[in-house]
């Protein structure tokens, strides 16, 4: 089972966390091409991540890259950089509408043929920062087959609903509607980043949240987040144990071929099942939670 | 291609390199300051020519201050740096690899 | 009245030669008379004090280097023995450091010609790589420094040395005036040890000052001088805190193998040095303590506040502090009954009675290269200069039960991981793990310790695999070019050549 609990922004043109970032072993890692790089470093930037991407350091993590938008005169280049490097993903910043990942989508398959690149390798991300990409929400995960996820940028998003970071009540109907298009959709959701270092318990709440709410993962701005975070989707021995007599109960049933399965004299669904494959997949996967 | 203007790229910062080319009439002329110039001299001095024949620089003067760049970064900064310099701004991605 | 007595007459011939009682000050002149108050040990200036000493062209002085890159006193006293016209000294201080450039001067006008340390940093270092002396420096741990002096090798005909706070008979500490260094650990050493003892003190205070690290009946002479430390230069370059991403993730992984590695039980002890990884160690050490109720019975060091807060909270029960490396440290050692200041000799000398660090259990050492046998060299940079000191790496190495080495696989460029050191300083026998931010690599000496890391889950791999790692994404490096001069004898602890350090080539 293949997680996508931590996406870690590195910043695009800093030589540095280039070169080392891998080391945390988060599970997807985001070079920055957009706002972490200045107008007058854009070239620069462009060119350190694809010598990076070419590069072995981050074999076996998810390599992510966050283009300009194709309406401005970066993200032409950006992509051509990044799927030519061999990015896994092209996240697209600021969606609003299908038509933004359709024409993403025809981009990447001729440089993709332009590059020698199997057609249809370059997996795709939307990254939902207003009102109308959360309206499109949907429409914008069903938009393309290379799309595996979409991410919710907080920043941007309460910027244009007129109102500002708080308790998470601004954000609730934005991850909802998210998270409900990347179910229905088949793809990952995942969260926007928390930005203050040092609070570690309201990021571990924020963690809490999500996590119930049924996202992925989060995006990361810092790799001292990315332990906490794994742990937090690690699941509990308890629930580890109970997933092993659920799947041991389901087994009996199936050789003795009873319909409806039993454990503890009560009976189990299906999906309850399938649910407790999943958490011994991620328990295999992630290990443990620690306490 | 041609080193029409001075142009700067990179940092001072560890694991970076700062480059300044400028123009010039006269063959290459390569100055290399690094940190780790007695472990990494040479390779430095054959990544800058490498990347400098595939774009086709053959005159200006280029000077690198190395703080420890790995070799990508290297080959990153030194293309920016020759783009610049040159006016360029379509990408061949054939000479850029 | 002598007539009326005359005790010799009642001895017979074979006690002639002992002397007849002449009154009672007439061997201690300083009992009564002039000069017979408690401050005939004061003297006006540095000057008057080696004037009295007696030191002579080709002597051997000594100082301590608790206040690191603060220091004031060896630069000092250096300057005012070329002023005064000496020549062809033996330099031995405990170690000297980026501060003490200051002397090279003095080196190239012949004043100094000989230097025993621990190690050198900055351009004192670089000048000596560059063969500054024509005598090979020796460099030696710190057990290994008093090993030598036990051996006579170094005789130290004065000692200069530097505290805070003092009284007018010597007594002196490190935790009292307004420059607190802490431990005198290297210092008590020299005060053991040489024919004569200056003290240079910022302030006389009354007697007795207690506690006595230095005491009256070690020192000769005590001279006022303005300043001899700026304790906030201590940890400079050595101790500090990190947040910084890429230590916290070594530090992690160094605390997982300090749990895991089969030493982790109540009544345990540690050292764990002062890098940036080392320190930030005893952070994550403290939730693992706690929640298997673990406590340590001691700490060796190389003192920092993080070992202080630790003893504070309880889980650990002694402090043992050579060298004080923050105010903290300093404080907890004037405040904390179970807080104990001990010489190096004390601390690591392989030949005394005991060494504390024979006790260790588990010690965090720090390396600026590791070679594929796990030989550790922390003084020669990756350029070949002197840029670092042996401090109590072998010692410790030698003497704990599982000794961990941490750092970064790469220094931006530079590899760790090394085919083979350029300076062997520890031997790779005495060395068990090494923990980087790629991984962990156990010493095959050490199966055992193997089994139990890769039973945690810990990522082992072969020593090799690292090396291989770090060249994958560096390039190999070119190998240095040295020239035949030798510029510096490497003394193991047990006063045997473990390796020389050669002049850099141009």
């Amino acid at each position: 089972m293949k997680l996508r609990r931590s996406m870690l922004f590195v910043p695009g043109a800093n030589a540095a966390s280039l070169s080392t970032a891998f080391l945390f072993r988060p599970d997807a890692v985001m070079f920055d091409l957009e706002d972490a790089v200045s107008l007058r470093e854009k070239d620069a930037a462009r060119l350190l991540v694809f010598h990076t991407l070419q590069q072995p350091l981050y074999d076996g993590i998810e390599r992510v890259v966050r283009i300009n938008p194709l309406d401005t005169p970066f993200g032409r280049d950006d992509l051509e950089a990044s799927v030519r490097g061999g990015a896994d993903t092209i996240r697209l910043p600021k969606t609003d509408t299908p038509e933004q990942v359709h024409e993403l989508e025809a981009a990447v398959e001729e440089i993709e043929r332009d590059c020698g690149r199997a057609v249809g390798s370059t997996h795709l991300m939307a990254a939902i920062e207003s009102a109308s990409g959360v309206v499109n929400a949907l429409a914008i995960a069903q938009a393309s087959p290379r799309i595996t996820g979409i991410a919710l940028a907080g920043f941007d998003y309460v910027m244009d609903m007129q109102t500002e970071r708080g308790d998470g009540t601004e954000l609730f109907y934005a991850r909802c509607a998210v998270l409900h298009a990347a179910r229905a959709a088949r793809i990952d959701a995942f969260d926007v980043v928390f930005s203050n270092l040092d609070d570690e318990e309201g990021f571990l709440k924020e963690v809490a949240l999500i996590k119930k709410l049924g996202f992925n993962g989060k995006s990361l701005i810092n790799p001292r987040q990315i332990e906490l975070l794994h742990n937090a989707y690690a699941p509990t021995q308890e629930e580890v144990d109970y997933a092993k007599r659920v799947v041991a109960a389901a087994k009996k049933a199936e050789k003795q071929g009873l319909g409806v399965i039993a454990l503890g004299g009560k009976m189990i669904d299906g999906p309850v099942v399938d649910n407790a494959r999943r958490v011994l997949d991620k328990a295999a996967a992630s290990g443990l939670r620690k306490e | 291609m041609e080193l029409k203007q001075e142009a700067l790229a990179g940092t001072l910062e560890s694991s970076d390199l700062f480059i300044r080319v400028s123009p010039s009439e006269d063959p290459l002329e390569i100055a290399i300051q690094s940190e780790v110039i007695h472990q990494f001299g040479e390779q430095i001095r054959a990544t800058v020519e490498e990347v400098l024949a595939h774009l086709g620089v053959t005159r200006g003067i280029i000077v690198i201050q190395d703080k420890g760049a790995l070799d990508c970064t290297i080959r990153a900064r030194l293309q920016a740096a020759v783009m610049r310099a040159a006016g360029e701004t379509t990408m061949d991605w054939e000479a850029l690899k | 009245m002598a007539s009326k007595r005359n005790p010799m007459a009642s001895l017979g011939d074979h006690n002639k030669r002992l002397e007849p009682f002449v009154g009672f000050n007439a061997k201690t002149p300083f009992v009564s008379g002039p000069g017979a108050d408690g401050d005939r040990k004061i003297v006006e200036s540095v000057e008057e004090a080696v004037r009295r000493v007696g030191l002579k062209d080709g002597m051997t002085i000594s100082f301590h280097h608790a206040f690191r890159e603060g220091d004031k006193v060896i630069n000092l006293v250096v300057e005012t023995l070329a002023r005064m016209g000496f020549k062809d000294l033996t330099l031995a201080p405990s170690s000297l450091l980026g501060a003490n450039a200051a002397i090279i001067p003095h080196i190239e006008s012949g004043v100094i010609t000989k230097l025993y340390t621990s190690g050198l940093r900055g351009k004192l270092g670089e000048a000596i790589s560059n063969g500054l002396m024509e005598t090979p420096v020796t460099f030696h741990s710190h057990g290994g420094r008093v090993a030598l002096i036990d051996k006579g090798e170094i005789k130290i005909d004065v000692a200069f040395l530097g505290v805070s706070a003092c009284d007018p008979f010597g007594n002196a500490n490190g935790t009292s005036g307004r420059s607190w260094c802490g431990s005198l650990g290297y210092a008590m050493v020299d005060a053991m040890h040489a024919d004569k003892v200056v003290m240079l003190t910022e302030e006389v205070v009354p007697f007795p000052n207690t506690p006595a690290s230095i005491r009256q009946d070690q020192v000769d002479w005590v001279v006022q001088v303005e300043e001899v430390g700026d304790p906030a230069k201590i940890s400079v370059g050595a101790a500090r805190a990190t947040t910084n991403p890429r230590e916290l993730l070594i530090a992690k992984l160094c605390a997982e193998v300090m749990e895991h590695a089969g030493y982790f039980e109540d009544g345990f002890s540690m050292q764990t040095g002062t890098g940036g990884s080392s320190t930030a160690t005893s952070r994550f050490l403290e939730r693992r303590m706690r929640e298997k109720d673990i406590k340590a019975a001691w700490a060796l060091g190389g003192q920092t506040g993080g070992m202080v807060d630790l003893h504070q909270k309880g889980l650990i029960d002694t402090l043992i502090d050579t060298q004080s490396f923050d105010a903290v440290a300093a404080r907890s050692l004037a405040d904390s009954p179970k807080h104990m200041e001990i010489s190096t000799h004390f601390y690591a000398n392989p030949f005394s009675k005991g060494a504390v660090v024979d006790r260790l259990d588990m010690v965090i050492l720090s390396a600026l290269e590791i070679d594929l046998d796990f030989n550790v060299n922390v003084l020669t940079g990756s350029d070949g200069v002197v840029r670092g000191a042996i401090g109590g790496h072998a010692d410790t190495a030698a003497g704990a039960n599982l000794s961990i080495v941490v750092g970064p696989l790469l220094r931006t460029r530079i590899p760790t991981v090394v085919e083979s050191v350029t300076t062997r300083v520890t031997p790779g026998e005495t060395v068990g793990v090494l923990v980087t931010d790629h991984g962990i690599a156990v010493n095959p000496n050490r199966p055992d310790v193997a089994d139990r890391l890769k039973a945690a889950g810990l990522p082992v791999v072969p020593i090799e695999d690292l090396y291989r790692k770090a060249i994958a994404i560096s390039g190999k490096p070119e190998p240095l070019h040295f020239l035949d001069n030798v510029v510096g004898h490497v003394r193991y602890r047990d006063g045997s050549v473990i390796d020389t350090v050669r002049q850099i080539a141009p």
